[in-house]
């Protein structure tokens, strides 16, 4: 045997650096480059409709990813996040208002501005767990409600704020095909901030608070501060969400931020994948296009012979939202893990292709 | 180092700590024993501050009774709690990273040390906690602890539930933790490992100590043993 040294065969990782590496294999980096600027091609390819589609995928991606550090990695709960959302809207709104402030900058400001909401809101969460703290975010979600309705100066009250188009340079970034790009480059950013931020010590620590709170607390973590801090976290997403939203439709209503959007937020990182940042988006693209999809069936439904013979008529209407409730409902019973597991198992099947066992 | 004063604990209304009284210096092994239900885990958490503590509790002068659980851990206070709580979402070398209080300062304990004298946790640095075996938690919660470089650890009941090869590993590395200088309070049942490795031996029942001296005395007085240690 003297001599002979063993060839490593597959995909060995020897230091920690090489483990937590944001892309584990060359490829995988070559891919995400490749597919990004795949994607840059959308907006000369796909009509309009399919472009906002991906529009909103990626701003409620950002901001179902802010709840995911929250919920998914750090193990708390919330279910105000779309009040965030909103509030994120309407200050990037106030901010290029009121201020003249560029709305290129205006973004980013209002997720700070959003994350100091957040850090008030986050503690409570200090000291609440489980079903308590759930009511507590619940909470703030009517608290941010009320105080659109009532703060006229901030968010126009009845009457919609405008939002400023997005410009750099003085080039305004118009309509869907250029907006596309912006939303893109934010999500490029917020993905490769929040992957970074969980090889972190901090990222580390937010997962121990999840896993073993106790324990954490002995290992010298401060409860407290990491669990507004994550709070605080989830609100700069939610809020930088909330700004491309606002300046992407250029009018902000009170309407859109209640309840329903919080569970649907949820919905997003449950079907995801919780503690799974890549799940996240596929979470959200599985929400967005959903009813999309449901719409479309229902239009091919009408008038077929299976309409005629059923006697549907209107009733399809219904059974649309009732099919994506029981669609939901099925996801969640056959892959609770969500669908980055699910992606995880289909590369690991293909990877030994076709030796498989 | 660690100079306990008339401690009092309450879970409830019932009195479960009623005046402890102890000492640890710099270096020392000390294990506290006695029966189940006497006080010995409550004992430790009080002075970790997770059960609230009444009375004084010192460590390298300073008066931490009623601070923070993470403050303590920070003062160089080490806590092995008795359920072996890995985190199981991280893979075991994060578990131990996650020890690290400060990352500047290089302590007594390397990660590289660990692994070497470990060779199971080694095979398994970057799979996840979780699947791991009891003893190989056991080991894990131990060496995560010391990564915070302690001057003192306390470790509540390490070989519970442990076959008894692992026992003897967990014995080991007891004793080379004593051996590089960091002082212990060991909570155990099993007298061999506590007389084995103890300088001093405190014995509790009913909420105080009843006993304090070393192995060899703790043989010769068999009216301790029996009356408090023995089933």
């Amino acid at each position: 045997m003297a001599g002979q040294t063993l060839i490593p065969a597959g995909d060995f990782r020897t230091s920690y650096a090489a483990d937590t590496t944001v892309f584990p294999t060359k490829t995988s980096r070559n891919a995400m480059i490749a597919g990004i600027a795949l994607i840059c091609f959308a907006p000369h390819v796909l009509n309009e409709y399919s472009l906002s589609l991906l529009i909103q995928i990626g701003i409620f991606g950002i901001a179902a990813l802010g709840l995911n550090i929250v919920v998914g990695f750090t193990g708390q709960i919330s279910i105000g996040h779309a009040a965030f959302f909103g509030f994120g809207a309407f200050t990037s709104a106030y901010l290029s208002n009121r201020f003249a402030i560029p709305v290129f900058f205006c973004v980013p400001l209002a997720g700070v501005v959003t994350a100091a909401v957040g850090l008030i809101f986050g503690l409570p969460a200090a000291r609440l767990k489980g079903l308590y703290l759930a009511i507590a975010t619940l909470a703030a979600q009517y608290i941010l409600l009320d105080f659109f309705a009532r703060a006229e100066w901030f968010t126009g009250g009845s009457v919609p704020a405008s939002a400023e188009p997005f410009s750099i340079f003085g080039y305004s970034l118009r309509g869907d095909k250029k907006y596309f790009y912006v939303v893109l480059a934010y999500v490029v950013v917020c993905y490769l901030l929040v992957t970074n931020l969980m090889r972190s010590r901090d990222g580390r620590a937010l997962v121990a608070v999840r896993d073993h709170y106790l324990s954490a607390e002995i290992m010298g973590i401060n409860l407290t501060k990491y669990r507004t801090l994550s709070f605080g976290l989830a609100a700069f997403f939610a809020g930088v969400g909330g700004a491309l939203y606002a300046h992407y439709n250029q009018v902000v209503s009170n309407e859109g931020f209640g309840i329903e959007r919080s569970i649907i937020f949820l919905a997003m990182i449950i079907i995801g994948g919780l503690g799974s940042i890549m799940g996240t988006l596929m979470g959200t693209a599985f929400m967005v296009l959903l009813p999309e999809s449901m719409e479309w069936l229902s239009v091919a439904l009408r008038d077929s012979p299976i309409d005629r013979f059923l006697g549907l008529k209107n009733n399809i209407a219904f059974l649309r939202e009732m099919a994506i409730g029981v669609i939901i409902i099925v996801f969640l019973v056959f892959e609770p893990d969500g669908l980055a597991h699910r992606w995880r198992q289909i590369k690991t099947y293909w990877k030994l292709y076709p030796f498989s066992h | 180092m660690l100079e306990v004063r008339d401690l009092h604990a309450y879970y409830g209304k019932s009195h479960i700590l009623q005046g402890v009284d102890m000492h640890i210096d710099a270096g020392e092994v000390v294990s506290l024993l006695g029966r189940n239900g006497v006080g010995r885990s409550t004992t430790v958490k009080a002075i970790m501050g997770e059960v609230p503590p009444q009375g004084s509790i010192w460590f390298k002068g300073a008066d931490i009774a009623g601070l923070p659980s993470y403050r303590i851990a920070h003062l160089g206070l080490g806590y092995v709690p008795e359920h072996r709580d890995i985190f199981p979402g991280l893979t075991v070398r994060q578990n131990l990273m996650l020890g690290i209080k400060d990352p500047r300062r290089a302590g007594k304990w390397r990660l590289e040390d660990m692994l070497e004298m470990f060779p199971n946790l080694a095979a398994r640095a970057d799979t996840a906690a979780g699947v791991l075996s009891g003893g190989e938690k056991q080991m894990l919660t131990i060496c995560r602890t010391l990564m915070g470089d302690p001057e003192l650890v306390m470790i509540d009941e390490p070989t519970e539930g442990l076959a008894p090869l692992i026992v003897q590993q967990v014995g080991d590395l007891i004793a080379e933790i004593a051996r590089r200088g960091v002082a212990i309070l060991l909570v155990e049942q099993k007298l061999s490992i506590a007389m084995r490795i103890s300088h001093r031996l405190y014995v509790m029942g009913h909420g105080r100590i009843v006993f304090e001296g070393t192995p060899a005395e703790l043989k010769a007085n068999a009216a301790v043993r029996q009356e408090w240690l023995e089933v």
